[in-house]
């Protein structure tokens, strides 16, 4: 376990978070602690019915109420041509919706108040007439001729897209040709990131200057503004939107909801600044939920193990509007990953998004752009596999994966893995757990009629996007943008276009230049989350920042040591080719004490010194980093449980991670991210789901229904790592952020399925709550995503 | 009522919740909003020496008591243990949590100078982390626990 030691390193190393000191004190400055003068209140009315046509809306009591300063509908919206937005998907969702309700807890009106109490009781003054319509809340019944459909405003049908990768004809001719074929249906079911902190904006609209300034809890600033630009007719440049400091994201504020679009309607009418904040059941009723993948996977091998092909055929569920937020040329993510960590000699993939009459959102939960829901698949499949095979589930695993010689490695559907050291990672984790150990051990407890598991998931993430050639958002080129300049002081100031939601942007960017440069970490201000003072980039989201802004600081550090080494030259009254770097200083070669330090160089680049013709004074460098390539993490994870025989309930003994992100910058920071991430996993695994009835009212819709692993069903982690550096990284950093959320739900899931052997229990559905583990060992597991009749 | 030392006399909404009435009247946003449903404990505070989850308290049932934020565990200007234990200890992310998790980690040293593991993730298992997976919580309340006057013991 990695502690930070009391003096900062000189770069990378385990070091105290820079932005710790604002927290422990309370003294962050989170998007409700900020109160503007003459702030104003507002508040969403929300429809209680997941289909509906809206007859009549009236507002006329909660105009009346003393303290409400502004009503708003569809209706007022339509009048500015602000009905409908723009999803990062390319579709449309409804600001307030005009003509029906598609999900339980849509957006259908928004007081503007005095207080956010006044805000409240306004809203149920406000009288709404519905004439409720029939449901589709199951994906697999929303192609039926007869189906409802949700969205009567684009056309007859709730079919988005098809979508497919790989080879199928090969696929099929090795499926037909193989020894062994598996095949089971899996679903991924809906869940939430639920951030403990919700969603909120602040909206200051100054109609002298015109200037539009949003405080928001957005993990993507620079892209919201254009959207914001295009949806409410305000100039780009008179846009300024300011990420404050942000109580987790995890995907989750990557999307523009209409709460914020009103807020600012709401700015523009009263004049004055509004405020909204949503409340819990409104994050996790309306705001971007996960996953909701239903898969059909299969698997095809020879009779010794040899993993030969996986197919998988996939409905995705989007709710009512495609609100997912991806790469535009990616309408399933990075799905197309599904190959995971083996030599396969072919794969195929076919996905269908439909239109259900639920929330919108899909791509979130440090899912990586769906490589959460390709990793499960896979990994399940595989076990599955071991299962018909009579075979060890870590043997067949070695005997699969890729080898260090094959990298880079284009797996059976193009994507191009950039190195690994597969193999070294499995077996250390397999070493760290004792798992031969663990296998005596539970074969001995099953004479007792003890239920252990061992589950192993073995994941490759592709993070970092991307190449601005394949990847877009909106048509934006998914490179990132960074400024660093040199004080004459000596002193740095970086400005990069991700932010922290909790990462440690602030700390960890800071190690970067001191690592290039030699500056000490806190002589370094990282300055992130606001767009007026920062260059243009996507945000913060799959596990990007260090792939991406990472990469552009370190270009721009070096662009600086090179200008350094120049001015350093005249300083000394040599030629270039005569210096050599140590970390902080340029020095003759051959003659160490003849050298100056990065802050003399700053302040003679500031200074009278003479430079060479074509040289500038002063210190500083941009970037624009387009990566090359994604970059692509692994690990190796083993999980123990122990399943009560009795109730059902599973009991996380053990977990054991191995990652491998390549290089470190901060190895504390890098555990917390795994620990964080390996939570999620057993709280997806065991606990978390967002369920409807039939009628769509949504099960999940506060943390007494929505249930999250506290630190009782959490073990003390082990981790271990491997580093195999990124070969087209500048710094060989592969990013972390999202692995563990990955890679753990399936190590949990294969050790209860594992546990469960002598019932011979093959596959159940998450989450594996007590109910699910004890209907499975009775062969009648349930259908997770709705609620059971 | 006394927040942190300092006598507060305010007319409030008898509806009033406690937590907004800490944030939103006397500005002390260190106690957070997060669940309405006392499930996240991002609002626990001390009301009379006790933790309490402050969304589902009136303002009006502290008239009259004492109440300590995260703002009143610095004495001095010299951090408390909890507080320094959890900058150690990478005890924190993104910091929405982390001022209940102080506020609750103060109260267990001070009941139980010793806790173990297990009595540590048993006091924070009303409250949600989403970031750490705890491990470093309770690390760094053992922390604090070790080094009851703080770094310089």
């Amino acid at each position: 376990m990695s502690t930070a030691e009391p003096d900062p390193p000189l770069g990378y190393g385990s070091m105290r978070r820079k932005e710790d000191t604002r927290f422990i004190r309370g003294q962050g400055s989170f998007i409700d602690d900020i109160k503007l003068g003459g702030m104003l209140h507002g508040a969403v009315l929300r429809s209680p019915y997941a289909h509906a046509r809206i007859q009549s809306i009236d507002v006329s009591a909660a105009q009346a109420h003393p303290r409400v300063r502004a009503v708003i509908t569809g209706e007022t919206l339509a009048t500015r041509d602000l009905a409908w937005m723009p999803t990062l998907a390319g579709d449309t969702q409804a600001v307030l919706a005009t003509d029906k309700v598609r999900f339980q807890g849509q957006e259908v009106a928004f007081v503007v108040a005095d207080d956010r109490y006044a805000a409240r009781d306004a809203l149920e003054l406000i009288d709404v007439e519905y004439e409720p319509l029939p449901t589709v809340m199951d994906a697999r019944q929303a192609l039926d001729p007869d189906a409802p459909v949700v969205r009567d405003d684009l056309g007859a049908s709730n079919h988005i897209f098809d979508w497919e990768s790989g080879d199928a004809a090969r696929t099929d001719e090795i499926f037909a040709a193989a020894d062994v074929t598996i095949a089971e249906d899996l679903l991924y079911p809906r869940v939430h990131p639920a951030p403990l902190e919700t969603c909120g904006a602040i909206a200051d609209f100054d109609p002298i200057s015109g200037k539009l300034t949003v405080w928001s809890t957005s993990q993507a600033p620079h892209p919201h503004r254009l959207l914001y630009s295009m949806v409410a007719g305000v100039p780009e440049h008179k846009i300024r939107v300011i990420s404050p400091d942000i109580g987790g994201g995890f995907g989750n504020k990557v999307p523009l909801y209409p709460g914020y679009l009103c807020a600012i309607v709401g700015s523009m009418i009263t004049g004055r600044p509004v405020k909204w904040i949503e409340d819990r059941s409104e994050n996790l009723m309306s705001t971007s939920f996960a996953r909701d993948y239903h898969m059909h996977g299969e698997i095809a091998a020879t009779r010794d193990g040899k993993i030969l092909a996986v197919r998988v055929r996939v409905l995705a569920d989007h709710g009512a509007f495609n609100g997912a937020a991806q790469p535009t040329k990616f309408p399933a993510g990075f799905f197309g990953v599904f190959t995971g960590s083996y030599d396969l000699q072919a794969a195929h993939c076919q996905v269908t998004g439909v239109y259900t009459n639920k929330a919108p959102g899909g791509v979130a939960y440090s899912c990586s752009f769906r490589i959460t829901e390709a990793v499960y698949l896979v990994e399940r499949m595989v076990d599955m596999l071991a299962f018909e095979l009579d075979a060890d589930a870590a043997e067949l695993r070695m005997q699969n994966l890729l080898r260090p010689d094959q990298f880079p490695y284009t797996c059976a559907t193009g994507w191009v893995y950039d190195s690994g050291d597969y193999t070294s990672t499995l077996q250390l984790a397999l070493d760290k757990a004792d798992y031969t150990g663990l296998r005596q051990e539970q074969a001995a407890g099953r004479e007792r009629g003890e239920l252990m598991g061992i589950g192993i998931s073995f994941f490759t993430e592709a993070v970092g996007a991307g190449p601005r050639k394949h990847m877009d958002i909106m048509g934006l080129g998914m490179a990132d943008g960074v400024e660093l300049r040199v004080n004459p002081g000596g002193t740095a100031v970086l400005r990069i276009a991700v932010q922290t939601q909790g990462q440690g942007h602030e700390t960890t960017f800071a190690q970067i230049v001191a690592e290039e440069l030699g500056i000490p970490p806190d002589r370094i201000e990282v300055v992130h989350g606001d767009t007026d003072q920062t260059p243009f980039g996507l945000g913060t989201y799959g596990s990007r920042s260090t792939p991406v802004s990472g990469a552009a600081t370190a270009v721009a550090a070096r662009r600086i040591r090179d200008k350094a080494r120049v001015v350093a030259a005249a300083m000394l009254e040599v030629a270039t080719g005569d210096l050599e770097w140590e970390k902080g200083r340029w020095y003759v070669r051959g003659d160490p004490d003849q050298g100056r330090s990065i802050a003399e160089i700053a302040l003679a680049a500031h200074s009278d010194l003479e430079l060479p013709a074509g040289v500038e004074g002063q210190l500083d460098a941009s970037c624009v980093y387009n990566p090359p390539n994604l970059t692509y993490p692994c690990g190796a994870y083993v999980c123990v449980v122990d399943v009560d025989p009795g109730t059902g309930k599973v009991e996380v003994r053990r977990f054991v991670a191995v990652d491998d992100c390549g290089v470190r910058i901060n190895p504390m920071i890098v555990e917390g991210q795994i620990h964080g991430g390996l939570a999620d996993g057993i709280g997806m695994a065991l606990m978390e789901v967002i369920a409807y009835d039939t009628q769509g009212n949504c099960l999940g819709g506060s943390f007494m229904d929505y249930l999250l692993p506290t630190a009782v069903e959490c073990p003390s982690w082990e981790l271990g790592e491997t580093v195999t550096p990124s070969p087209h990284h500048p710094i060989g950093a592969k990013g972390v952020g999202e692995s563990a959320t990955v890679g753990s739900p399936p190590a949990v899931v294969n050790a209860v399925i594992d546990a469960l052997r002598p019932f011979g229990v093959r596959h159940a559905d998450m989450p594996l709550t007590p109910a699910q583990v004890w209907r499975a060992t009775q062969g009648r597991p349930l259908r997770t995503d709705l609620a059971q009749s | 009522m006394t927040v942190n030392g300092t006598e507060y006399t305010r007319d409030v909404e008898p509806r009033m919740l406690l937590i907004h009435f800490i944030r939103d009247e006397l500005e002390l946003t260190g106690s957070h909003w997060g669940c309405d449903t006392s499930n996240c404990g991002a609002c626990v505070l001390w009301l009379d020496g006790t933790p309490l989850k402050s969304c589902t308290a009136l303002a009006a049932m502290a008239n009259g008591r004492d109440i300590r934020t995260v703002e009143g565990l610095e004495r001095g200007g010299e951090l408390d243990p909890v507080q320094q234990g959890f900058i150690a200890c990478h005890g924190l992310q993104c910091g929405f949590c982390t001022p209940g998790m102080l506020m609750t980690a103060r109260w267990l040293i001070d009941h139980h100078p010793h806790p173990t593991e297990a009595e540590i993730r048993e006091a924070i298992s009303g409250q949600i982390c989403r970031c750490t997976g705890y491990e470093n919580i309770v690390r760094s309340v053992r922390w604090a626990a070790e080094h009851p006057s703080g770094a310089a013991s």
